[in-house]
């Protein structure tokens, strides 16, 4: 294995290439166009198709028919693309499809978007929001690999840093072997009675009408499983911590670091990261606050994940937002916010305040 | 149910004489016969069509449909075929994908007027400039059948329907769009035709149609769509016996039957199939 | 059957037949008038559905034009490897033909 310097984009569409993926299409906006611009690069090469499409909604029912013959395959756009995307979203989750998203966001706002979702019925998607390139390439292999594990959509939630920052970072070497999908329509059960169905609405073959409750239902218990065993977590120094700081995604890397600053000066700050945002680690960001005075919830957008951390808690300690709206004049979400200085700034302040309340 | 009449001849059984089946109940990649639509609807009589080519063409096993929203939705579960049940409107980028995976098979869509023409109006379009090499298949009836017979784009002017009901009105409602004219300057459209379902000339020249389709796609000439008129007695409100001249009439009108490209040539309008 | 020779019977070349599923006939009648000789008519009588269905009389061609327009896949057709003659009540008031189909 080798470090090779990428940025982020490249090094996204290199890692699902790497992990089999053979389709993509999406629709330039950014942050996300050098994504698909990757893609395009690289797909043509290994035999496989991008297409630039002509809407995101075209982009994800391209994706959905690629899918649906069982090959890995993608889709992605900033917010604004996945809110046109959403009927598709939400359907493609029920239509059982390991479909993996994109989502280099304009910022942190895209939050309740990506792990509510804006489409219709109960519908769950897990959500991974890397801290830095080198995790973008760990967790689109995970992606891939859950995807196809329980059948449901994965996003990965990045931003205008992750697509455009370059780092060093390594692939795995080991080929990608395709998974047998049984499911996957090739046409070859026509006329023998037993032909496949690739259907958002439960719709049985041999059968005129659709049963919802039970299907619905079905998918319910697929995604407590999920619930229950796909949390993923990173956490440091919380043991004596009397103010955990949580983030998410790139903003995490910033706060990450001025943590490990202020622990070097021997302020007593914990920080605490959902890798997922869905499903929601809870439980472990639960025993990560269990001891300290304060909970600081430092997002760059009006407050967000702060319900996921409070139903987190539960009541058992306070939990406070210190970040807010940032951005930058394009609107793309490079705001002031993603600063160390600012950043330590509000966690100095959050543990004053700690003080003063004490 | 018997007849007392002396001149009824018994059709409950198989023919005693000598004789040879010339056509069966039902297409053989139906999984049942039996099906909820209306009485007098086209659509199962173009859904035939479409299934009979397929397994007269030697694809059966080599096809896959991507089924849209409308009343023909009820078919997914009927036909046996390889099936991805696409959204209201989607079913041409889902053919797309589906085919750039797996471009040895025959890919079709199956669509009403209100999936195509209506919701998924740019799909097509983009599908056939793309010259994707898949057919789409247009069971165009001008109602949203499936609601209960609202108007589309494919609405005829002055025909009646739960949101014209003092017909279709050019100043107020807008014109109504013709597919298949549309995609007739499209580089990438190697075969389109509009057939109908109204008689059985209309029949037997629209299943001719369907077999050229796929056989330019077999051919990998590009991308084809049959339009198929369809009579939805119930979404016209007239009696099923008048569903065939109300087609010929109304629908007809503006949606005249024939070859329109043939070979990527347009061809006349109107010529016959 | 006393009454028979009351009515007009002729004998009528019927070259084929159908077999009729009248549980699935819906009585929509799209059958009747595609028949180029005019051999079928709606019943009197009703299918357990409520819906009239076609009788068939002398003189099938076994065309198929009847099936190709049904739309519940109630019709099979069959054609007779010779020709018969079959008695007919008013046959000769049967259809011109105009309406022929090859298939
Ligand atoms: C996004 C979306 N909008 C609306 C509907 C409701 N809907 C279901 S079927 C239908 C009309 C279908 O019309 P058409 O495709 O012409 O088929 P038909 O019923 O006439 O056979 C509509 C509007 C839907 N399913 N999805
Ligand atoms: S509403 Fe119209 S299209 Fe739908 S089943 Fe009835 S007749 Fe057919
Ligand atoms: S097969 Fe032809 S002639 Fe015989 S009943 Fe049907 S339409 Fe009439
Ligand atoms: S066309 Fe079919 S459903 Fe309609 S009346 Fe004739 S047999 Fe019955
Ligand atoms: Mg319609």
């Amino acid at each position: 294995m080798t470090r090779t310097l990428m940025e982020g984009s490249e090094a996204i569409a290199t890692a699902a290439v790497a992990a089999g993926c053979r389709f993509f299409a999406g629709y330039p906006m950014t942050p996300f166009t050098e994504v698909l611009e990757n893609f395009g690069k690289r797909l043509p090469a290994v035999g496989g198709v991008c297409i630039n499409a002509e809407s995101e909604i075209e982009a994800i029912g391209m994706t959905w028919g690629a899918l649906a013959t069982g090959a890995r395959a993608a889709t992605g756009s900033t917010g604004q693309g996945l809110a046109l995307m959403q009927e598709s979203l939400s359907e493609i989750t029920r239509a059982e499809l390991p479909l993996v998203v994109f989502h280099m966001a304009r910022g942190q706002g895209d939050y309740y978007q990506a792990t509510r979702g804006g489409g219709h019925g109960d519908y769950r998607h897990i959500v991974y929001a890397p801290i830095d390139v080198r995790e973008a390439v760990e967790l689109t292999e995970l992606a891939f690999d859950r995807a196809d594990h329980w059948r449901n959509p994965v996003q990965i939630y990045g931003d205008y840093l992750l697509a455009h920052t370059s780092e060093g970072v390594e692939f795995t070497a080991d080929p990608f072997v395709p998974v047998a999908k049984d499911w996957a329509v090739d046409g070859s059960l026509g006329g023998s009675g037993r032909s496949r169905n690739i259907n958002p609405i439960g719709m049985q073959k041999g059968s005129k009408s659709i049963d919802p409750e039970s299907f619905w239902k079905r998918l319910q218990v697929k995604h407590d499983q999920i619930e229950a065993s796909e949390a993923r977590f990173e956490s440091e120094s919380t043991e004596d911590a009397e103010l955990l700081v949580v983030a998410f995604g790139s903003v995490a890397r910033f706060v990450r670091h001025v943590v490990r600053e202020l622990r070097s000066e021997g302020r007593k700050v914990g920080y605490a990261r959902p890798i997922s945002l869905w499903p929601f680690p809870a439980e472990a960001l639960a025993a990560a606050a269990r001891g300290t005075q304060r909970v600081a919830v430092l997002e760059q957008n009006a407050g967000q994940m702060i319900d996921d951390v409070r139903l987190s808690v539960l009541g058992s300690v306070p939990v406070v937002g210190i970040g807010g709206i940032s951005s930058d004049s394009a609107g793309f979400g490079m705001g002031p916010l993603l600063d160390t200085r600012v950043i330590r700034g509000r966690i100095e302040s959050a543990l004053e305040n700690l003080e003063v309340s004490t | 149910m018997s007849s007392d009449r002396l001149d009824v001849l018994d059709t409950h059984g198989r023919p005693t004489r000598v004789s040879t089946r010339v056509g069966e109940f039902e297409p053989k990649l139906l999984l049942d016969g039996e099906h909820d639509l209306c009485p007098g609807c086209g659509e199962p009589v173009a859904i035939r069509l479409l299934l009979e080519v397929i397994e007269e063409l030697g694809y059966a096993q080599d096809s896959i449909g991507v089924i849209g929203i409308g009343c023909y939705t009820a078919f997914t579960g009927l036909i046996d075929v390889d099936l991805i049940q696409a959204l209201h409107g989607r079913a041409p980028s889902v053919a797309t994908g589906a085919k750039r995976m797996r471009p040895d098979k025959l890919l079709f869509t199956l669509q009403g007027d209100g999936d195509m023409v209506n919701e998924g109006l740019q799909e097509v379009i983009h599908t056939a400039a793309r010259g994707e090499s898949v057919t789409c298949v247009l069971l165009n009836n001008g109602v949203f059948g499936e609601t209960g017979g609202h108007m589309t784009a494919t609405t005829a002017l002055g025909q009646r329907t739960k949101t014209s009901l003092e017909g279709r009105d050019a100043d107020y409602h807008g014109y109504p769009i013709p597919i298949a004219e549309l995609l007739v300057p499209l580089g990438g459209v190697s075969y389109v035709a509009r057939g109908s379902v109204a008689d059985a000339k209309s029949v037997v020249r629209t299943k001719a149609m369907l077999r050229k389709a796929f056989e330019a796609q077999i051919a990998g000439e590009g991308f084809s769509l049959v339009e198929i008129l369809t009579m939805c007695p119930t979404g016209w409100f007239i009696p099923t016996a008048d569903g065939p001249g109300y087609l010929d009439e109304v629908l007809g009108e503006v949606h005249a039957a024939g070859e329109l490209v043939v070979g990527g040539k347009p061809v006349g309008k109107g010529a016959s199939g | 059957m006393a009454h028979r020779g009351c009515r007009a019977m002729t004998l009528v070349e019927t070259r084929g037949t159908i077999r009729i599923d009248s549980e699935r006939c819906k009585g929509c009648e799209l059958c009747i008038p595609a028949c180029p000789p005019r051999v079928l008519r709606m019943s009197e009588g009703r299918n357990t559905r409520g819906a009239r269905v076609p009788e068939l009389l002398a003189g099938c061609t076994g065309c198929s034009a009847c099936l190709l327009v049904c739309p519940d896949f109630c019709i099979e057709v069959y054609q007779y490897a010779e020709p018969v003659m079959l008695e007919a009540v008013n046959a000769s008031e049967s259809g011109s033909g105009d309406n022929e189909v090859t298939a």
